[in-house]
């Protein structure tokens, strides 16, 4: 197992490093100049020569490229010339509206697509499977941008004046706040990683008001993840729900689930002990490879729903020829993209020792 | 494929359905003994006619303002107005309202089919035509050539899909064709490891053997040996492929970076007209209707073609 994660570890650092070259070299090749982007008509040519002598833009892309190389070394991901702030600054702020977004909608599809998956499997060929399979089916085929919106219209308009009504934009109604962390506990003066990672949980609005106890702002934070939630949920809670399904009557069907029904193991116990655990392996896998599907559809998400995330802040960036924060947002998603992808199968291979022996 | 069922002596000719058996007519025998098959094969046959006789089922031009068709008291967003429905006589009908351009919505939402299916093909197409390339070579020489085109396309997986396609357009401004080729370079790899897997499966084969002992070319053993093994996962990942293009390249619209106005394309039209989504939600609906039946379509065929070809998943 050790030898397993260590080899799957060194064949990842080739992947990010290219990961690192293209979002070097995609962020130099787009058309437009950062100064022009950045000044607009005020850019005058001397004002431009100082811009590009400060931010290093005047020297050689190969230059530019180990420059950026060392700065990533030391862990600073580089200064935002747009915002005027450093880039992690920036991506501390934000990125923890991603992750909560990203979080809420795995355990949405997981729950949801589990218990789907599970229940049409028992109750094979029942109206309750036709109908999981056809919501399967309709949940990977309709765009994460058009079920936002159809949500956004069925909960803020069609159900305006009933208790199920939920808010189509934002993450706290008018109001309700939730404080920092930092604030509410009285560490202003902390600093460094213990700040960062602070400020990082802070973030999270529903962890945030968990941890002090703050119910109503809780609350609000919650009905406001909701639809952002399912939104980016359904396509992952699809393929789960389909692959639950189909494994599982697969495992059903083989001869150590008949040994236990025979031997007398109630019917329940025959489903989830026996079948699911084993059902779960191929699960697992379409797991982390919903992460993508996720990532990519918070972009979408947050921008219908007008939460200030990553995905809204690259979009937004490259838009502005923002170079670093385009650099440190896309390093930042494939870092963790590719980690999750590393953490799944180190799982998949501690679940099932074939994987391992291959 | 189709060679190797009919030499086998294991299996009796009149099991294989009585008379000689193609992989063509079993596999399209397969596909419509499944239900949900059968309605994707529906969805898309009437999206083919709709696409092919637009200028026909269509009302007005897709592109054309109801002030230059001479209505007067036309507005913006107006909703849907049917005289089935009970909309008054004297007013001109609008099956699905106007947009914000005060053009006819139900006339784009049809010419958009032309786009979204010309979007599915020509993506799809680019992407399993490059990756079948750098698959075979990959597969076929093994060593550093496999190495280095397996690892650069490992790099390409490294980030989600959706967002490396947005830094591609980036670069390569915004456009239809761009997104399209953006979505295509992204969608490389799929098809890659799947033509790549298929040649390692039988790269060591005996009737390989065979014809390279026969003197046969490499590349006469890639494209009539090896290839027709391959086609069958090619296949089906291309159908269920169709889909997923059809909805990225319309994301990317949505965002302003795909199909630019006035263009009749879904997902710029959704973006184009959102912000007036609590006054006229007919012009989400409809378009948005129409992507979700479109990618619904190719999903239920796609699902069934693997169904039909990959015998072991037959339950």
């Amino acid at each position: 197992m050790p030898r397993f994660i260590i080899r799957r570890l060194l064949l990842s650092i080739p992947v990010l490093f290219g990961a690192v070259l293209l979002v070097f070299t995609l962020a130099r090749v787009i058309p437009g100049d950062p100064c022009i982007a950045t000044y607009g008509e005020k850019a005058t040519e001397s004002i431009c020569n100082a811009f590009n002598i400060r931010y290093g833009l005047d020297r050689p892309l190969f230059e530019q490229f180990i420059v950026y190389l060392q700065t990533l070394g030391s862990g600073d991901l580089g200064y935002s010339i747009r915002f005027g702030r450093p880039v992690a600054d920036i991506i501390i702020e934000r990125l923890p509206v991603t992750v909560e977004l990203t979080i809420a909608a795995m355990i949405f599809a997981v729950v949801v697509g589990v218990t789907l998956g599970l229940v049409s499997a028992i109750r094979r060929n029942s109206p309750v499977d036709v109908g999981t399979m056809i919501i399967a089916n309709l949940g990977v085929s309709i765009p994460v941008f058009v079920l936002g919106l159809f949500l956004a219209y069925a909960f803020a308009v069609l159900l305006k004046d009933t208790p199920l009504v939920l808010p189509p934009s934002g993450r706290l109604s008018p109001g309700v706040t939730i404080p920092p962390l930092a604030t509410t506990w009285g560490l202003q003066d902390l600093a460094g990683p213990p700040r960062v990672l602070l400020d990082f949980f802070s973030g999270m609005h529903t962890f945030n008001a968990l941890v002090t106890g703050n119910w109503a702002g809780l609350g609000d934070a919650m009905r406001h993840l909701l639809l952002p939630a399912i939104a980016v949920g359904t396509i992952p809670l699809a393929i789960i729900a389909r692959m639950t399904r189909s494994s599982l009557l697969e495992v059903l069907g083989l001869d150590f689930v008949r040994t236990a029904r025979a031997k007398g193991v109630k019917d329940r116990a025959v489903v989830i002990r026996h079948g699911l655990r084993n059902a779960m392996l191929p699960v697992v896998t379409v797991i982390g490879l919903s992460l993508g599907a996720l990532l990519s559809g918070a972009v979408l998400t947050e921008t219908i729903f007008g939460l200030t995330g990553m995905g809204r802040t690259l979009f937004e960036s490259i838009n502005s020829r923002d170079y670093s924060i385009i650099q440190g947002a896309t390093l930042l998603v494939a870092v963790f993209y590719v980690t999750v992808n590393l953490v799944v199968d180190v799982l998949y291979a501690y679940l099932d020792p074939r994987v391992r022996l291959s | 494929m189709a060679a190797n069922v009919e030499m086998r002596p294991d299996i009796p000719v009149e099991a294989a359905g009585g008379k000689t058996s193609s992989l063509g007519r079993d596999t399209l025998r397969n596909i419509l003994r499944q239900r949900s098959a059968i309605a994707g094969i529906f969805i898309l046959g009437i999206l083919l006619f709709v696409a092919i006789f637009a200028d026909a089922v269509a009302s007005y031009p897709p592109k054309q303002s109801m002030l230059d068709a001479g209505e007067v008291g036309v507005r913006r967003g107006q909703p849907p107005c049917v005289h089935l429905l009970g909309c008054p006589d004297d007013q001109p009908q609008h099956l699905m309202g106007l947009d914000s351009n005060l053009r006819d919505e139900f006339s784009r939402v049809i010419h958009g089919s032309r786009i979204s299916l010309m979007i599915g093909f020509v993506t799809v197409g680019f992407a399993i035509l490059i990756g079948t390339v750098l698959g075979a070579v990959a597969g076929f020489l093994g060593g550093w050539a496999d190495n280095l085109i397996m690892r650069l396309l490992d790099v390409v997986l490294a980030f989600p899909a959706l967002i490396l396609a947005i830094a591609i357009v980036t670069v390569l401004g915004s456009g239809l064709y761009q997104a399209m080729l953006a979505i295509g370079i992204v969608s490389i790899p799929i098809y890659a490891r799947v033509m790549r897997a298929a040649v390692l499966s039988v790269r060591e084969a005996d009737f390989v053997t065979a014809s390279r002992a026969m003197g046969e070319s490499s590349i006469g053993i890639l494209t009539r040996r090896i290839l027709p093994n391959a086609l069958t996962p090619l296949i089906v990942a291309g159908t269920l492929g169709i889909g997923g293009a059809i909805v990225e390249v319309a994301a990317l619209s949505f965002l302003g970076l795909g199909a630019q106005q006035p263009e009749a394309e879904w997902g710029s039209m959704i973006g184009f007209d959102y912000n007036l989504f609590f006054s006229a939600p007919h012009l989400i609906f409809f378009p948005g209707f129409a992507i979700t039946l479109t990618v619904l379509g190719f999903n239920l065929v796609g699902d069934g073609v693997r169904d039909a070809l990959d015998p072991r998943l037959n339950r």
